[in-house]
């Protein structure tokens, strides 16, 4: 992920993000777009297909024990065997959906609450603002990691609990970026001229502010799913997000760290399992902010023309 | 002088947040406060019930907030349930150890980070700036959790260089501090390379080179300072996710510190403890941003101005 996404999920960016795209112009040279677009689809329908039929991919029952006890990585289990003799490689393709699900879950949990807050505190009537803004800044004042243990210490295990605390624990984030950008876009003729016109409060928040948040939200949360692959796997790291015995990258990488000097493959291949699903989701991060940004060239997407209604509005007046 | 008026007024309404928030907590946990401290002493209803009159738990919720904030401004932080002794006291007596790992950290991230930064800044695009460029993407990717272990296999189990265990010892602290800082220092590395790209590119920049500076004076003297601030700012915006991480990084090591402490409190539900450290690690948020805006305001006058125009 961006240093300027990772401000903007930590809130304030108190000076302007020079991450910017420094990039001369090669990135956009026709054959690295080419690249980009076969790497987007590979990961996209590797993380389908990990998420949808892992079976097809492992033979094996991830649960199933087994004779075969600490078995280093062979022909029969090529990741090998933990202590209860259940095949590494079941675990690690079975492990990526708890994972995927709570975090994407999550943080689209946490994007329409942000977006509801941030809306809230940046064209509701003044007190609320006040009201509104003051309470996220609290919430931001605190790691993000420290709500979600709270939390999902009150709640209890599971990967519907863990999609609670990675959703309250991202939705100030969001909700300090959306509600600078609605402030912003208050100020905008057009936003203005539909107040004069007598349009209420809610009718501009919906027919006016939300389409022109789309894009950034959309960069926000692909940005996000990083960080919160990051905070499910340490939750369930901790014993306390997905349990034991079911399949989980977090809680598998925590049991093997005490067999790690015999057996290095419990540990070793769940860690490369989340670092992998960390760098895709921050590539397709970075892919989806290439893609929506106005810089870049005047390329037609379907993700463009769905997300940036000014544009599309533009093109059929023309 | 108004900007510091300014920012400060503005930090004590977020610090009255987080001790409300934090005084919220006993009421939001299920569970009756007076039942958890008598749990197991085969307690009667009625002895719960004195128990109750005793922490105020009976007054209205105003008044309760009220006495909380002024046990606060005494640096009392309520009884831990299960010890009984103060929870400030057993805070602070385990902060230093979780500190001296957090700045340790952050020294590895600014010693790793900076200097790779300034490479690929000056030469855009080239070899050495797709290697940092790669190793920051990495950087982000490894969780600390996985990377101190794979640290441990080989430094300690293979090698035997460093002990896996703290045994108070500075080589223990080497292990923790690089698998927590690594992450960072990639954030710092793609931070401090794009200002000194845009650095490059503005005019004081070219002012100073047609002066005859040279290369070196203009990368350390003018552009490395003003790519300094955004990168002090975001360290400041850090701070708490690195002290979290420290804590985590605490639990994997069995160092004693605040981290290991807050985590088997959170698990057993010692609510005062989470208090006591929701309020400490959010006042600390608050307290080190305010004196990083203050100091980059001081440095730098356009952020002034700039928070003067919002």
């Amino acid at each position: 992920m961006s240093a300027s996404s990772m401000v903007a999920l930590t809130g304030e960016s108190g000076l302007p993000s020079p991450g910017g795209n420094p990039d001369g112009p090669q990135r956009t040279s026709a054959v690295r777009q080419q690249l980009s677009r076969v790497a987007v689809t590979v990961s996209v329908l590797l993380i389908l297909a990990v998420l949808l039929t892992p079976g097809l991919l492992a033979h094996q029952d991830p649960i199933a024990t087994g004779d075969d006890i600490l078995i280093g990585p062979s022909r029969s289990h090529w990741l090998g065997t933990d202590q209860l003799g259940r095949d590494v490689f079941a675990r690690t393709i079975y492990g990526a959906r708890p994972v995927l699900v709570a975090s994407i879950c999550g943080v689209l949990v946490a994007a329409v609450a942000g977006v509801a807050i941030g809306v809230i505190g940046g064209s509701g009537p003044r007190w609320l603002r006040a009201v509104t803004m003051r309470f996220v800044d609290v919430l931001l004042a605190l790691p993000v990691l420290l709500i979600a243990l709270i939390l999902i210490s009150t709640v209890g295990s599971g990967v519907p609990s863990i999609v609670l605390a990675v959703g309250v624990a991202f939705t100030p984030g969001f909700a300090r970026v959306v509600e600078s950008s609605v402030r912003r876009l208050r100020s905008v003729e057009f936003v203005q001229a539909a107040r004069v016109f007598g349009s209420t409060s809610t009718r501009t928040a919906v027919r006016h502010l939300l389409p022109n948040l789309a894009t950034e939200v959309v960069v926000l949360v692909s940005s996000g799913v990083g960080w919160a692959v990051l905070t499910a796997t340490t939750l369930s790291f901790l014993g306390l997000g997905v349990r034991l015995p079911a399949a989980d990258w977090g809680s598998d990488l925590a049991a093997g760290a005490s067999n790690l000097s015999t057996a290095w493959w419990l540990s070793t291949f769940p860690g490369i399992a989340i670092t992998v699903t960390i760098l895709l989701t921050n590539f397709l991060g970075d892919y989806v902010m290439t893609v929506l940004d106005p810089r870049h060239g005047r390329r037609r997407t379907p993700l463009r023309t769905i997300l940036l209604p000014r544009q599309r509005a533009a093109r059929k007046g023309a | 002088m108004d900007f510091v008026v300014r920012r400060l007024a503005a930090a004590v309404p977020v610090l009255l947040g987080i001790t409300l928030l934090s005084f919220l907590l006993i009421h939001l946990m299920p569970g009756d406060p007076a039942q958890m401290i008598l749990f197991g002493s085969n307690s009667t209803p009625d002895q719960i019930a004195q128990l109750r009159q005793l922490l105020g738990l009976n007054d209205p919720l105003w008044r309760q907030y009220l006495d909380f904030l002024g046990q606060l401004l005494h640096g009392n932080l309520g009884t831990s349930y299960l010890t009984q002794n103060s929870v400030a006291h057993e805070l602070l007596s385990r902060a230093p150890s979780t500190l001296v790992l957090t700045f340790s950290a952050l020294a590895v991230a600014v010693i790793i980070g900076v200097p790779l930064g300034l490479v690929a800044g000056v030469r855009p695009n080239s070899l050495l700036d797709r290697l940092c460029r790669g190793f920051s993407f990495l950087g982000v990717a490894i969780p600390y959790f996985f990377l101190a272990l794979v640290m441990v296999l080989f430094f300690s189990v293979k090698l035997q260089w460093v002990p896996a265990i703290d045994d108070g010892t500075l080589s223990s602290l080497i292990i923790p501090a690089v698998s927590l800082g690594w992450g960072y220092s990639a954030i710092l590395t793609r931070l401090i390379r794009g200002s000194i790209i845009q650095e490059f590119r503005s005019d004081y920049v070219k002012a100073a080179r047609a002066h005859g500076a040279s290369e070196v004076r203009v990368l350390m003297r003018h552009a490395l300072r003003n790519s300094s601030i955004p990168a002090i700012t975001t360290i400041g915006l850090q701070f708490g996710n690195i002290l979290t991480g420290a804590a985590i990084t605490e639990v994997i090591f069995g160092r004693a510190g605040i981290g290991s402490f807050l985590a088997t409190s959170i698990t057993s539900k010692n609510i005062p403890v989470v208090q006591g450290a929701v309020v400490l690690i959010g006042g600390g948020y608050v307290v080190i941003n305010l004196i990083i805006d203050l100091v980059v305001g001081a440095v730098d006058p356009r952020t002034r101005l700039a928070t003067a125009a919002a």
